[in-house]
């Protein structure tokens, strides 16, 4: 079992609002793998934009600070769960002339993408929401995956996660390419850009080569906020190295405490914010969620086990968990993974993210890393 | 009964990363913000045009290996501003320029299947292909193609793309009694290999609502005009002058038939520029105008320096050209298509016009660099612009402001009307996606065939710049 943080290795980062951080993932249908089944699931609206304007717009509504959009490549094998997913960072940047404040994170896989693509686009999102982007990472060791692309060997997890290392790096280099005021347009001297102000990032690493500089200009953040769950040994050391929010998943708070002051002392002085994952089906009423998780395992054949604690029963405690995680200082907040998510956001917009927060503390001019009370990167190649 | 005339189309191309994109007009506004895209997709919708279109750049050119700054640099991702603009927009096509060397054709069919699903139906590919080690110098993919093959590799990537867009045969079964979405045979398992493309497994994104996006097409040499010829259901076309335009338009048109394919499905669009004025004068002084805003003196010695290949900076923009000939082999210029004749040959040529016409550099450089304009008054653009579309010199325009992003706000108020008035432009939006717009049916007639694999080898296979992939090895689709 992890031991208890040591107080004097790691200081809390105090968040600028007197609430925990709530995320929401958006996996489809629910986290639970039967929720299409659902007469409430909106299954037939999955690959459309209203499902997706309409669940998101309504956390945004209430409150929620970051909608998370999961992203993979291939699909399920079989015909009993959802098949087929929309591109996530697509999905993301449809949402961005429609939200106002919610932060919005796609995955984006490294094993197979372009970095200098991946790069540009999270950029881009960061500057059509106005300061709002994220970018969770992740990599794919699926081997269907890779019959997809044909390009290279399947890779270990460290081979995985020391690649994803490097896109993070090239990303995080072509954000800072353009200094902020690289843009002059000195009708005099009949220059736009000043280039000096310009940078090659000349990467080399083991597993590619980008020489930059970007094609896009600093965004709001500076840096788009990087997100990484930890799902092991190979994704924690990267994420302690370089995520501004880690993503954990545990058995209890407790075990989630403990892993978060181990990894907050990883991180060193570095600042991040570190949210729970929490696999939740909650309604007003306890008794009703608990007989719809028995019929979603009944669909399923099999009790539901996810990766991290799972929250059955009242929206009322489920506002309990919230704030005791919110009491623990090395844990930020959640990531709520509503196994039903159609349903599931309703619950949370009308009975559990009021209950956290008023929503006048709401305000749609703060970019995420305000919101998550992250200051903006000094950009690594201005003087 | 009278034949209806020929009805015009019209897309609205966002200001570009070159001089044409004057930057220093104080209406000019971001690049980059969202708001300069919106404000002009929005105007394109009002105006009822068919498409938005973005073009590419994945590299900040450079002269004398350093960043060219003297134009507009920086642009945002394509796929990101068109999904941002699907928001808030209902009706016009989201075309987007992606080329095929530096893309992997299952995640381009992902991205463009995802903007036609989240678009309802609005999405356009421009094809285009880079064999440009420059280019290549930002990706893993780097500089490794010839020449010779990028449209090779371009109809593999094609092809492909369309064989995923076409594995799911319908949209998925969704039975919650019986506990099944999406049969298996909803989608099939997908097996293509030859020497650019090695794809085995399932596609993930359901048939999107026009199947596959509209598919676009800006090459102009033989192998380009055929590459659209058997793909393409709109080209963008570069042709100055009315008599070009003909000869290219009855070119391409007659290459249809051999794909299965006639003459409505591929709209010829070129490029053009719109310059108004209450009188014909007042257009042309306004023309005039533009042109020297787009051709600054600094401009004007950076365009003489990429065919002298060398430092001109001591020459005076308003006097003549250089007595010397450029070396033969130099080239500064890179990340953009460079002139591909003889340096000293064109050289020679502009001296002697520049001679002839009296022309100072900049007037040289702003003759040599014009693109195709009307200018006129509202009523006299409408006519003339109707003109080339009657006459078969194109089937309507793809319109380049010079300003971001309200360059073509008196174009869409002004002459929109007007064509309206003639019966040669639509006066609402009818149909549903943006190929009902174009009113073109796609290049590979999937529909003509319910569902499951075999819609795929269905007639109007890919024409001969996708066979000759195919000698290198199979591409098929396993049912």
């Amino acid at each position: 079992m992890p031991s208890t943080p040591d107080p004097a290795s790691w200081r809390p980062q105090p968040s600028p609002r007197p609430y925990p951080l709530v995320g929401v993932d958006l996996p489809g249908a629910g986290a639970h793998p039967q929720a299409w089944r659902r007469e409430d699931s909106r299954a037939e609206e999955l690959f459309g934009p209203r499902y997706w304007a309409d669940l998101t717009g309504r956390l945004d509504a209430a409150g929620a600070d970051i909608a998370f959009f999961p992203d993979r490549f291939g699909v399920a094998s079989g015909p009993g769960t959802v098949r087929g997913r929309l591109e996530a960072l697509g999905t993301a940047a449809r949402l961005s002339t429609t939200t106002r404040r919610i932060g919005l994170v796609p995955t984006q896989t490294t094993t197979h993408t372009e970095p200098f693509h991946v790069a540009k686009a999270v950029q881009s999102l960061d500057h059509t929401t106005r300061g709002r982007a994220g970018w969770q990472v992740d990599v794919s060791a699926d081997p269907a995956g890779y019959r997809l692309f044909g390009r290279k060997e399947v890779q270990d997890p460290a081979d995985l996660w020391d690649e994803a290392a490097e896109v993070i790096e090239v990303a995080s280099r072509l954000w800072d390419s353009w200094e902020d005021d690289a843009e002059i347009r000195d009708v005099a001297t009949g220059r736009f850009v000043d280039r000096e102000k310009l940078h090659y990032i000349d990467f080399v690493g083991r597993h590619f080569s980008v020489k930059g500089p970007s094609i896009t200009p600093r965004s709001p953040q500076g840096r788009p906020v990087v997100v990484i769950a930890v799902t092991d040994q190979a994704s924690r050391a990267v994420a302690v190295r370089t995520a501004d929010i880690i993503r954990v998943a545990a058995d209890d708070v407790d075990a989630a405490e403990a892993l978060a002051g181990e990894l907050r002392r990883e991180a060193g002085d570095r600042e991040l914010r570190i949210l729970l994952d929490v696999d939740a089906h909650v309604d007003a009423d306890e008794a009703t969620a608990i007989r719809e998780l028995a019929q979603l395992e009944e669909w399923a054949g099999e009790p539901y086990r996810g990766r991290t604690l799972l929250r059955v029963g009242s929206a009322a405690s489920l506002v309990g968990l919230i704030t005791d995680v919110g009491a623990r200082p090395p844990l930020d907040g959640v990531v709520l993974r509503p196994l039903a998510l159609a349903g599931g956001v309703t619950v949370l917009t009308q009975h559990v993210l009021p209950a956290l927060r008023p929503p006048e503390l709401a305000r749609d001019d703060t970019t995420l890393r305000e919101l998550l009370g992250l200051s903006r990167p000094a950009n690594r190649y201005a003087a | 009964m009278t034949p209806r005339p020929k009805q015009i189309h019209l897309a609205a191309h966002f200001p570009g990363v070159n001089n044409t994109t004057v930057w220093t007009d104080p209406r000019s506004r971001s690049q980059i913000d969202i708001d300069s895209f919106v404000h002009l997709a929005r105007k394109a919708e009002e105006g009822l045009f068919d498409f938005f279109f973005l073009a590419e750049g994945l590299r900040l050119r450079e002269q004398g290996n350093r960043i060219f700054d003297l134009d507009v640099v920086g642009r945002p991702d394509t796929f990101t501003v068109l999904q941002a603009i699907a928001g808030v927009t209902t009706r016009l096509g989201l075309a987007a320029t992606i080329n095929t060397t530096f893309n992997e054709p299952y995640e381009l069919a992902k991205q463009f299947a995802t903007l036609d699903h989240l678009s309802e139906g609005r999405a356009a590919w421009n094809i285009v292909t880079s064999p440009d080690a420059f280019t290549g110098e930002n990706f893993r993919r780097g500089g490794f193609l010839d020449y010779g093959l990028r449209y090779d590799r371009a109809a593999a990537v094609v092809s492909a793309a369309r064989r995923l867009w076409d594995s799911w045969g319908r949209p998925p079964r969704i039975d919650r009694a019986a506990g099944v979405f999406a049969a298996d045979e909803d989608l099939a398992p997908v097996d293509l290999h030859d020497g650019h493309v090695d794809i085995t497994g399932r596609f993930e994104v359901p048939r999107s609502p026009q199947g596959q996006p509209v598919l676009l097409q800006a090459g102009d040499s033989s192998a380009g005009r055929e590459f659209a010829a058997g793909h393409a259901e709109v080209i963008f076309s570069r042709h100055g002058t009315l008599a070009d335009g003909q000869a290219f338009y009855a070119d391409v048109k007659r290459r249809l038939p051999a794909y299965g394919r006639h003459a409505d499905d591929l709209k010829i669009l070129p490029g053009v520029s719109v310059v108004l004025g209450d009188t014909r004068q007042e257009a042309e002084d306004n023309a005039r105008r533009i042109a020297r805003q787009q051709v600054g003196p600094q401009t004007a010695i950076a365009f003489l320096e990429q065919v002298w290949g060398t430092d001109l900076s001591g020459y005076d923009p308003d006097g003549p050209l250089p007595a010397v000939d450029p070396s033969p082999h130099a080239t500064i210029t890179r990340g953009r298509v460079r002139h591909d004749r003889d340096p000293v040959a064109v050289a020679a040529a502009w001296r002697a016009r520049a001679e002839t016409e009296g022309l100072s550099i900049r007037d040289l450089v702003i003759a040599e660099t014009h693109r195709q304009q009307f200018v006129g008054t509202a009523d006299q653009v409408a006519d003339e612009m109707n003109r080339y579309v009657q006459s078969d010199a194109c089937d309507g325009f793809i319109l380049v402001p010079h300003l971001t992003p309200g360059g073509l706000d008196d174009v869409i108020d002004r002459v929109v009307p007007r064509l309206q008035d003639r019966g040669v432009f639509r006066t609402s939006y009818e149909g549903a996606t943006l190929r009902d717009l174009l009113g073109s049916r796609p290049a590979v007639s999937f529909a003509a065939v319910p569902s499951g694999p075999s819609a795929a080898s269905g007639p109007g296979d890919p024409g001969p710049a996708a066979s000759s992939t195919g000698r290198r090895g199979p591409v098929g689709v396993r049912g």
